[in-house]
């Protein structure tokens, strides 16, 4: 097995994305499978490949790594992004859950029937404003330092570089109320191995496509 | 700020329940607040003690810790029920991954219609019999051990008896299957903290009825239809 980590997912964001993120902005270099076609995937599951019968999957020093969670868990542990003791863990932890439920409100939007989607963009829009982005405002101005914890920068900081990120490809005008996210957004850009994954020819998906969704619903058909 | 740990949730299992069978089976001694009216809440979110708008909430050293799953990590680690090293830690969290998602699929029944709950309990038992629990199964199977990961006891086996426990309630005869899962139920059910936690008049909170989806969606004002994902 080569050194570098190998991610099994489509060719798109999904939920593989939030790994890639992590992966890049640890310096990490990966290699990727692109599952195009239901065969694939049955193949997988039948070799025994994936222990919920799911995707993502990343081989990861020595271990077939499933569960979004858990592989983020492990990347950020390994690289040092998760903190100094329990503490900063539980703090990072705690931001990255509260912005993968708005992650998650993204991730479905593709899905969504066409006439949902005005609305589905709507409750995006109203939860980031209102419950999620107002969080980190207030953090970063009350202790006035870079990054979101301990003063160094950890997997919170990427995962909520990701969500501004995604949430302005959708609302554009989303940071216009948030001063400090302004600053935190431009700061994270120039992180070199983050402004390296946000150059053409990085990693990075691009925004799910109809290709892509039509793709998703072909490999899992039942 | 007692030295004990303090949830604030409804009461009733939901995200909950997770956690008050991790500090138990721990050994930690928590109190509880039920919310039982939307004033409550109101008042928790205006002081603002719920980071995200959300319960459950879980006050403990100093913090007021919220989403499930960072608690139930800080809990796990805190007590030494997280494995010996990052490698032991990422086996824990896979297998919680799949006990947790198996779980969901239970979390919402109470909140369905009559009809889609008929559909939902078909999907309940048919991913636990066919996705989840052969996993284990062969965990425990291939290394024969008496616990899930290192040879120690940890929140992975706490959260696969609590939702080997919520599967049964709804099909009784589940483990049928299952030899090593029946053998890793009877010896978890054993260890004296969880054996406590079993007995009635524990924290330990029953089956969702009907009271408790109807004070739900009052607190929350939560009135929509939920559908099964």
């Amino acid at each position: 097995m080569s050194v570098k980590p190998r991610l099994t997912y489509l060719n798109g964001r999904g939920r593989m994305e939030s790994i890639r993120w992590l992966l890049a902005a640890a310096g990490v270099e990966f290699d990727e499978v692109y599952l195009e076609t239901k065969e694939q995937y049955d193949k997988l599951i039948k070799d025994g490949f994936l222990l919920f019968q799911q995707v993502p999957l990343v081989e990861i020093d020595g271990m077939k790594m499933v569960q979004t969670r858990a592989i983020m868990s492990y990347i950020a542990g390994k690289y040092n992004l998760h903190g100094k003791d329990l503490k900063e863990r539980a703090l990072i932890d705690m931001y990255v859950e509260g912005i993968s439920d708005l992650m998650q409100m993204i991730l479905m939007f593709p899905f969504s029937p066409p006439d949902a989607k005005e609305k589905n963009l709507e409750s995006i829009k109203e939860r980031a404003t209102n419950r999620y982005f107002p969080v980190f405002e207030k953090i970063l101005k009350q202790h006035g330092q870079d990054f979101l914890v301990g003063n160094k920068f950890s997997w919170a900081d990427v995962q909520l570089m990701e969500a501004i990120l995604a949430v302005e490809e959708k609302l554009p005008t989303v940071l216009s109320g948030f001063p400090q996210l302004q600053v935190f957004k431009t700061k994270m850009s120039n992180v070199p191995t983050i402004k390296k994954f946000l150059q053409p020819g990085s990693p990075r998906k691009p925004p799910p496509d109809a290709h892509y969704v039509e793709t998703v619903l072909k490999v899992f058909k039942k | 700020m007692s030295g004990k740990p303090k949830l604030y949730y409804f009461d009733g299992r939901g995200k909950m329940e997770s956690i008050r069978w991790l500090l138990a089976a721990a050994g930690v001694e928590f109190e509880e607040e039920f919310l039982e009216t939307r004033d409550q809440y109101e008042k928790l979110l205006q002081g603002g003690s719920l980071m995200f708008q959300q319960v459950p909430m879980v006050e403990i050293d100093g913090m007021r810790m919220v989403q499930t799953r960072a608690i139930l990590s800080y809990i796990a680690a805190k007590y030494d029920l997280y494995g010996k090293d990052l490698k032991e830690r990422a086996l824990i969290d896979m297998y919680i991954g799949g006990t947790d998602d198996l779980m969901g699929f239970i979390m919402i029944f109470p909140f369905l219609s009559a009809e889609d709950k008929e559909k939902q309990l078909a999907v309940i038992v048919q991913k636990a019999t066919s996705r989840y629990f052969p996993v284990y199964e062969k965990v425990l199977k291939d290394h024969g051990q008496d616990f899930l990961v290192g040879n120690n006891f940890s929140w992975a086996d706490v959260h696969l008896l609590e939702a080997i426990l919520m599967v049964e309630e709804k099909k009784s005869d589940v483990l049928s299957g299952f030899p090593q899962l029946q053998a890793f139920k009877a010896r978890i059910s054993s260890i004296p903290t969880i054996k406590k936690f079993l007995e009635p008049g524990s924290q330990r909170k029953p089956v969702p009825d009907d009271k408790y989806v109807e004070t739900v969606r009052r607190v929350l004002c939560m009135y929509y239809d939920v559908k099964a994902n």
